[in-house]
Formats: structure tokens, C-alpha cells, sequence
């Protein structure tokens, strides 16, 4: 189980550039890891490379015992549904009311007609609003997505993707559109879900602070490469140095 | 270096010149051409007023009693070009879907829906008139059939654009989450795209209303047809009242059209 990389490499270009580069790395179910790097270092490829929404690259990838880079068609949509994604621009329907958007976190534990037409089992309806609950949107069940703030959007986002009861949850720099103070709140909910249900947690950050605060792991790429891996206190400035320095060619 | 560069801007500017001047015209010459083959001529147009005038006052004033047949008529009409406009978005739902690019993946399968669409609009409601006359005999049948196959190519494309023109974002959720094809259009691109499909709907409605009209003077019933039959005749009071039920119609269908669309959109 958890996710093993064996000489990753994933090139956009047919190998004039890698958004990823020869990536290895073991991680152990229920950790939570803190992904950073420069715009552009494959940060996203690396978290959509995990759930197969990337074309597969080179190497392996093994997620939940299962090799994501030769996965297609059903394999492929039984693996995703145990993998919850959040993203930057929370990607609610949003004319459609947070129940209806966590909902979508169970279509693909329905069977087809239950989806299509939205007749969702009661005992799902059940799960998605007690997971509305918990992430503090008690009674805001039927509000459309566009009415919400976006920190409450962000929230149903969350709730959309707890709702798989997933064994691995993927943030796309969940708080980057979101003020400061409400990072910590979308933050503090992932490492609570980490704590009490085991769930993997890989998010992307920005903010150093945070990832220092809220990760005991932190791994970091560089034009696609594996350049850290440890934990926060390892992170020594010569080693940010060499994460963060833009050299004039870049540019 | 310089020199070289300049003189070649200079020449191009006068070469661009050149080619204004030529295009000016060019595009003189065909208008005069065009207007000599119209047989274009005020004098004519001067001498015709009178018998316009005449014309005028002879549909004045409009023949009343004629009222209850030119309604039962301009319901027909009205019902022709509904279920015209219902039968064409019924087929464009699916079509709308096999000409965007972003649920498609069959390019070819693609162009080929988009070329079908591009003719089906390019060939006039009327000539499908008399194409489905010549095939069904006279009536409303054949109007509500090439009403339904020209709104077709517009009612496609449409659908197929504003499928396009979706935010991506909720459709990658779906995927993420282990959708499949069919919930992820559900899901995400309906709740998105199904406001404009309704507007599209109600504008085609508006249109065909008005072409419904027109497709009666080619035999293909309705309103139309009734004002064709009251021209020969030479009646032209009733003419006049034919028109003004017209117009009443025309403007009453976009005023409530246009505020239905406001409303879903
Ligand atoms: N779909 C794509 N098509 C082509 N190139 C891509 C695609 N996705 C990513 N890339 C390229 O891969 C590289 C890594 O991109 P990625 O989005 O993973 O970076 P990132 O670390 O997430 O950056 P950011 O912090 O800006 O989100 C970039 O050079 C990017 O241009
Ligand atoms: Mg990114």
C-alpha cells in the first residue's frame, strides 16, 4: 500500500524538458507530506502523475498496490475513487448547492442511474451531509456553490473529497486562492482528517511557514527532480537555497 | 543595414497603397455594374408611388371579420414552428455533444458532425420547403419538417459552442473523483451549459415564428399560406389585417422570448 516511485520521469515536450525527472520516493499510508518547489517544478505533475489524470510517463508508479502507469479504463476509475483531489480553484459545479457538489464524491460508489439522475442512496445523502458538518457548513446543504464565500467553496471541496472516504487525499495548493487565515482552517481540517482517519495527505504549498507547521515531511522538486526529502528541520537554508534560487538562464 | 530596411518598409507601404486604391476601385466598378443589373432606376421608383399609394389605401381599412380565421391560422403557425424547434433541439442535444472538442475524442467523427452542421445551415429553410412539398404535398407537416432540419445546423453548433466554452475545472473534478463519461457530462457540463441551451431554444423559436410565416407562402400552411391565398384574390383589406396579426405576433414572441431568456440566463 501507499505510493512508491521508481525512476519517475514525465516529459510534456517528447523529452526536450521533464516536468518530472527520474523521481524515487516511498510513502507510508496516513503520512502527511508537504510538496513545494519554484511555479514550474512539477509540483502538479507529481500529484496528478499519483492519480492517473496525467498521460503516464516512465517508470513506475505504484498507488494503493496498483501500478498507475499502465492502469486504463475501469482500474483506472477504481483507483481514483479512493484518491480525493482539491484543487487551487475548488472546481465546484457552481450553480449547482454544496450537497450536490459533495455528492459528486460518491458517483463512482453508484450505480450509473443513481448518478445520472441524482437519486443518490439515502446512506450516501447521509454521509455527505454529516461530512458537510464536519467541515463546518451544518444547515448550508442547499446553498448554490456560487452564493458560498471561498473559504466555505474550499470547504465543500473538501467535503466533496472526504466524502470517497478516500485512503489518499492530493491538494493542489488548496489555499492559494484563499487569505491567509483561512489557510489554516483548510489546513487544520486535512491534518485532522490525517490524524483521525489515516488518510495520506500530499498537498502543495507555497507558504514555507505552513508546510514547516503542518508537515512532519516535506519533500521538494527542482525542474522536475527530487531535490529534498525529510523532514521540516533538515530543511537548512543552503538547501532552500538550492530549492528557491532562480538562476538567470530560467529566466 | 538601416537603408536596407527602410527602403524595403517604404516599398511596402507603397505596394499596400497600390493595392487600396486598386481594391477602391474595383469596388466602385462592380456596385455601378451591380446597379445596372438590378435595372436599378429612381425614375421608375418615382413613377410608382402613386400606385403604391394606391395600393395603400385600398388595404385600408383592414377587414375585421375576417379575424377568427387569421387566429386560428397564426396558432398554427405558432405551433409550427414549436414543434419544429422542439423535434431540432431533440436531435442537436446529442450532435451539440459529438461537435465539442472537449467531450469528443474522435476528431474525425468530430469534423464530420461540424461539416454536416456548417451545410445543413448554409442550404435556406425555404428551398427545404419546397423540397418537403414536393415530398408530402401541401400543408403544415412539411413547414415543421424543414424548420426542424434547418434549425438543426444552428441549434448544433450553438450547443456544441457553449459546450466548449464550459469551465474545465468541475469536469477535472469528476475525473479525479473516478466519474465515468456519462456522470461527468450529468454533473458537470449540464448544470453549465443547460441555462444557454434554453436560450438558444427559445431565440430559434423566435426565429422560426418569423420564417414559419414565410414558409406559408410556398404552400407549407399557416399565416402565410393564408396571405398568399387573400393576395391572389386581390383582397386587400384582408391583406391588411393578415399583415397586422403579423406584426402583433412577430412583436409579442420576441418580447416574451427575450424576457424568458433574460431570466434563465
Ligand atoms: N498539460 C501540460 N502540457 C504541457 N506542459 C505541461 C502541462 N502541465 C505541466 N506542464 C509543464 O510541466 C512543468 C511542471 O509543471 P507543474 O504544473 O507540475 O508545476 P508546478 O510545480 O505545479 O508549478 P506551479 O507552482 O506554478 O503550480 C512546467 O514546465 C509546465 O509548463
Ligand atoms: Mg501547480
Amino acid at each position: 500500500m501507499g505510493i512508491k516511485a521508481s525512476s519517475l520521469s514525465k516529459s510534456f515536450d517528447e523529452g526536450k524538458t521533464f516536468a518530472l525527472k527520474n523521481v524515487n520516493i516511498e510513502i507510508s499510508q496516513g503520512e502527511f507530506i508537504a510538496v513545494i518547489g519554484l511555479s514550474g517544478a512539477g509540483k502538479s505533475t507529481f500529484l496528478r502523475a499519483i492519480n492517473g489524470t496525467n498521460s503516464p510517463g516512465t517508470g513506475t508508479l505504484e498507488v494503493l498496490g496498483q501500478n498507475v502507469t499502465t492502469l486504463s479504463g475501469k482500474s483506472l476509475i477504481s483507483l481514483r475513487k479512493q484518491i480525493g483531489f482539491i484543487f487551487q480553484q475548488f472546481n465546484l459545479v457552481k450553480s449547482l448547492s454544496a450537497l450536490q457538489n459533495v455528492l459528486v464524491g460518491r458517483t463512482a460508489y453508484s450505480p450509473l442511474w443513481r448518478s445520472v439522475t441524482g437519486c443518490y442512496h439515502a446512506a450516501d445523502v447521509a454521509l455527505a451531509k454529516k461530512t458537510l458538518d464536519s467541515v463546518g457548513l451544518r444547515g448550508r446543504y442547499d446553498e448554490k456553490a456560487r452564493h458560498l464565500s471561498g473559504g466555505q467553496q474550499q470547504r465543500v471541496a473538501i467535503a466533496r473529497a472526504l466524502v470517497q472516504e478516500p485512503k489518499i487525499i492530493l491538494a493542489d495548493e488548496p489555499m492559494a486562492s484563499l487569505d491567509p487565515k483561512l489557510s489554516e482552517v483548510v489546513l487544520d481540517i486535512l491534518a485532522a482528517v490525517n490524524q483521525q482517519k489515516n488518510i495520506t495527505i500530499l498537498v502543495n504549498i507555497h507558504v514555507l511557514e505552513l508546510a514547516r507547521k503542518y508537515a512532519k515531511r516535506i519533500i521538494a522538486f527542482r525542474k522536475g527532480e527530487l531535490v529534498f526529502d525529510g523532514k521540516p528541520e533538515a530543511l537548512t537554508e543552503a538547501i532552500l537555497e538550492e530549492i528557491y534560487h532562480v538562476d538567470k538562464a530560467t529566466l | 543595414m538601416i537603408q536596407s530596411s527602410d527602403s524595403i518598409r517604404i516599398k511596402y507601404f507603397s505596394l499596400r497603397r497600390c493595392f487600396t486604391y486598386v481594391s477602391l476601385i474595383l469596388a466602385i466598378v462592380m456596385t455601378y455594374w451591380a446597379t445596372v443589373a438590378v435595372e436599378f432606376s429612381a425614375t421608375k421608383l418615382f413613377e410608382g408611388l402613386p400606385y403604391m399609394k394606391d395600393f395603400l389605401s385600398r388595404m385600408w381599412p383592414p377587414d375585421t371579420k375576417i379575424l377568427p380565421r387569421v387566429l386560428t391560422d397564426t396558432l398554427l403557425t405558432i405551433q409550427l414552428a414549436w414543434v419544429s424547434t422542439i423535434i431540432a433541439a431533440v436531435i442537436s442535444l446529442p450532435i451539440g455533444f459529438i461537435a465539442a472538442s472537449n467531450i469528443c475524442e474522435s476528431v474525425w467523427l468530430r469534423r464530420v458532425t461540424i461539416f454536416f452542421l456548417n451545410a445543413d445551415r448554409a442550404i435556406d429553410s425555404l428551398i427545404l420547403a419546397l423540397f418537403f412539398v414536393s415530398a408530402v404535398g401541401l400543408g403544415p407537416f412539411p413547414g415543421t419538417l424543414a424548420l426542424a432540419v434547418h434549425s438543426v445546423g444552428m441549434l448544433g453548433k450553438l450547443f456544441a459552442d457553449s459546450i466548449e466554452s464550459i469551465d474545465p475545472g468541475p469536469v477535472e473534478a469528476l475525473r479525479s473523483a473516478g466519474a465515468g463519461k456519462l456522470s461527468t457530462i450529468r454533473w458537470a457540463v449540464w448544470p453549465q451549459v443547460a441555462p444557454h441551451f434554453i436560450s438558444y431554444f427559445l431565440f430559434r423559436f423566435e426565429l422560426n415564428v418569423r420564417v414559419a410565416v414565410v414558409l406559408g407562402l410556398v404552400g407549407a400552411g399557416g399565416i402565410g399560406f393564408l396571405l398568399t391565398q387573400y393576395m391572389r384574390l386581390f383582397q386587400y383589406q384582408k391583406v391588411c389585417t393578415v399583415i397586422l396579426v403579423i406584426l402583433v405576433l412577430v412583436m409579442t414572441v420576441d418580447y416574451f422570448s427575450s424576457k424568458l431568456r433574460r431570466s434563465v440566463l
